[in-house]
């Protein structure tokens, strides 16, 4: 492969800088910056149609840029077509051939590119085993059942070595138990192999469980980009503090009638506790009254719905085993950190 | 808050009463469905074939000219006289190359359809495609015979076209060519093609589209050229349309007995043979020996066709 002689430390591994693609009148990605390190676990996050899977394909070269520009490693790749890129994908859908088998689905790339049966055999079992399925070389992609197909399209781009990975919502399509495991595995791969991750996904639990950075993708643009304790303790805009686990927005006024400076903020439900009945708040919290509306019981914890005085819904998350009492209805008073507000920008 | 309305209670019928027993037994459906197409099939279709072929055991009276109804595999054994066996051979490369034209015609036309076509595009193909369907066989044939002729179209437009040498060259070639087009197997050839190319298209184009647009670009992702992604991917999840359409083209041709007695040379074909041995000559025995003829070869070209993995993919 075509490797440019600059060192690694120095160049980014993926760069977009002000990059515009349309599909007609639709601006899927609207001057998009990006910068992804080598070796990085990248996710990008974002609801449908935010633009997140097109950056992806652009980094693959599915799609060309309408403006901008794109760097793999410092080489410039704009005009390029997908076989010339040393990246990889795993599709959404896996994208096995029906027609080959597992073995030979894995050694596709390898077999275009001319290397001996003997030679891909051998590297086609090496890479069925990193995803734990050796033995397997003889079957048919339908004998497989969804997790297993998952692994197989890995394998198919891991034995590549690409210089960056690629997966589109890989475990969109695997039941909870089975991404859980899959999140743990794809992150040890990638630690192990040391390559670059490109994560594409609308999981918000799985992007922050997984990688290193999370760029959150709205309307075309990034929103924020930044390590998950970052984007998910202090969300820069209401769309990242709403997408990214749900929390509360505060206005200008009610922040202020909390005793925290006049801004917008976000607040975490999970920082919001309950008071006592006649219990006084320590030093930097608020109390504030309001009514239940809605219990909802999720295991470890309760998802506490109120409304205040003034009208504003705010959800509180406290551990299951402190509100037996609390019922829709009941008058609560709850306790709000004020280090937990996080002013955010472009807000009123 | 309540939803409930005044819902009727259903009128108890005899229609309600079947139905609720229909519901109750699935086997009784499924056979009411199945008899009618099966009486067709099993009996007026596949019996009466049957009956026929079974002639090709009994022989023909050379004097009188009645059946003789007694097991032999004399009239069998005919077949492989050489007149006879030049009939076939002729018939099965005729409809080979047949066959071979529609797939490499057709499969350009049908990927772009598939692959290509925005909705309004694949309207206008589907009309295209179809539309030669609608109008009468024979006058299409005909038709064909006046472009072909002598003084015909094709003629006129080579020649002024500068091509007139060339076309003079390739009718001067043995075998393909005749005195003109239309008297010859290159003409022959050319109208089976045009008529049966419906025949292929619309199966290798339905074949295609059952491809996710995703493998494809999985084939760029791994460093599959186009053409190697074609050679490699598509052409082979293609290759169950293709053998479809090919059955379709191979067995039509196998079997025509009009185009090879309006355009081509004087030589019998499969079709004309069992025409004329059914008909004026009545040896139903070596007629029916004839027609197991397409019968074998079907089933020889699609045990190959398996053999060499086109079903693969299904």
């Amino acid at each position: 492969m075509n490797a440019p002689a600059t060192s690694v430390a120095a160049t980014s591994a993926v760069r977009f800088a002000g990059v515009v693609k349309h599909f007609g009148a639709v601006k899927a990605v609207d001057g998009v910056d990006l910068s992804i390190a080598a070796g990085e676990f990248f996710a990008m996050l974002g609801p449908s149609g935010s633009g997140k899977t097109t950056c992806l394909r652009l980094i693959a070269g599915f799609e060309q840029p309408d403006g901008g520009h794109i760097e793999i490693f410092g080489e410039t790749v704009e005009g390029l077509p997908p076989y010339r890129r040393a990246v990889n994908t795993v599709f959404q859908d896996y994208a096995l051939f029906p027609h080959l088998t597992v073995g030979e689905n894995v050694a596709y790339g390898l077999r275009v590119r001319g290397v001996g049966r003997a030679a891909r055999e051998a590297a086609a079992r090496e890479a069925l085993g990193l995803v734990k399925l050796a033995g397997m070389e003889g079957r048919k992609p339908s004998q497989l059942s969804g997790g297993q197909r998952q692994r197989v399209a890995l394998a198919r781009a891991l034995v590549l070595r690409p210089k960056v990975l690629l997966l589109d919502e890989p475990l969109g399509a695997l039941d909870l138990k089975l991404r859980e495991e899959m999140q743990v595995e794809l992150k040890g791969l990638q630690r192990a192999l040391g390559l670059t991750f490109v994560f594409v996904t609308h999981d918000q639990g799985e992007a922050l469980s997984m990688a290193d950075r999370v760029a959150v993708f709205n309307e075309g643009r990034i929103v924020q980009v930044g390590p998950p304790e970052q984007v998910y303790e202090c969300p820069a805009t209401r769309f990242v503090a709403e997408f990214v686990g749900s929390a509360n927005v505060l206005s200008a006024g009610e922040a202020a009638a909390l005793g925290a400076p006049a801004r917008a903020a976000s607040l975490r439900p999970e920082k919001i506790g309950l008071l006592a009945p006649g219990e006084a708040a320590a030093a930097g919290v608020a109390a504030l009254e309001a009514a239940v509306v809605d219990v909802s019981y999720q295991g470890p914890v309760r998802r506490i719905t109120v409304r205040t005085a003034s009208g504003h819904a705010i959800a509180a998350v406290v551990p299951a085993a402190r509100t037996v009492d609390v019922g829709p209805g009941a008058q609560v008073r709850l306790a709000v950190p004020l280090a937990a507000l996080h002013p955010m920008e472009g807000e009123r | 808050m309540s939803l409930a309305i005044g819902l009727p209670a259903p009128r108890e019928g005899l229609r309600r009463r079947l139905s609720d027993v229909l519901v109750r037994r699935r086997g009784l459906l499924l056979l009411l469905m199945l008899v009618p197409p099966l009486l067709w099939l099993g009996v007026v279709y596949l019996g009466s074939l049957f009956v026929f072929l079974a002639q090709s055991i009994f022989s023909i009276d050379e004097f009188s000219g009645t059946i003789v109804r007694e097991p032999t595999l004399a009239t069998l054994a005919e077949l492989f006289s050489p007149a006879n066996f030049d009939i076939l051979l002729r018939t099965v490369a005729i409809s080979a190359v047949v066959t071979l034209l529609c797939a490499v015609i057709g499969f350009p036309v049908a990927h772009y359809a598939a692959r290509h076509a925005g909705p309004r595009a694949k309207a206008g193909f589907y009309l295209a495609v179809m539309m030669p369907l609608w109008s009468s066989y024979l006058v299409k044939v005909y038709g064909w015979k006046l472009l072909l002729a002598k003084e015909g179209a094709i003629g006129w437009f080579a020649s002024h076209l500068g091509l007139g040498g060339a076309l003079a060259w390739w009718l001067d070639l043995p075998v393909v060519g005749g005195p003109s087009l239309s008297v010859s197997y290159t003409g022959m050839v050319l109208v089976f093609t045009y008529l049966w190319l419906p025949f292929m298209i619309l199966p290798v184009q339905a074949a295609l589209e059952r491809v996710p647009g995703s493998l494809i670009e999985a084939a760029g992702d791994l460093g599959a050229s186009p053409g190697v992604a074609f050679r490699s991917v598509i052409l082979p999840l293609a290759m169950p349309g293709v053998v479809a359409g090919a059955i379709f083209t191979f067995s039509l041709t196998l079997g025509d007995y009009i185009v090879p007695q309006i355009i081509g040379t004087s030589a019998l074909v499969l079709g004309q043979a069992v025409y004329t041995l059914q008909g004026t000559a009545g040896n139903i025995p070596l007629a029916a020996a004839f027609s197991l003829v397409p019968i074998l070869v079907m089933a020889l070209f699609l045990t190959l066709a398996k053999k060499m993995g086109a079903f693969d993919a299904l």
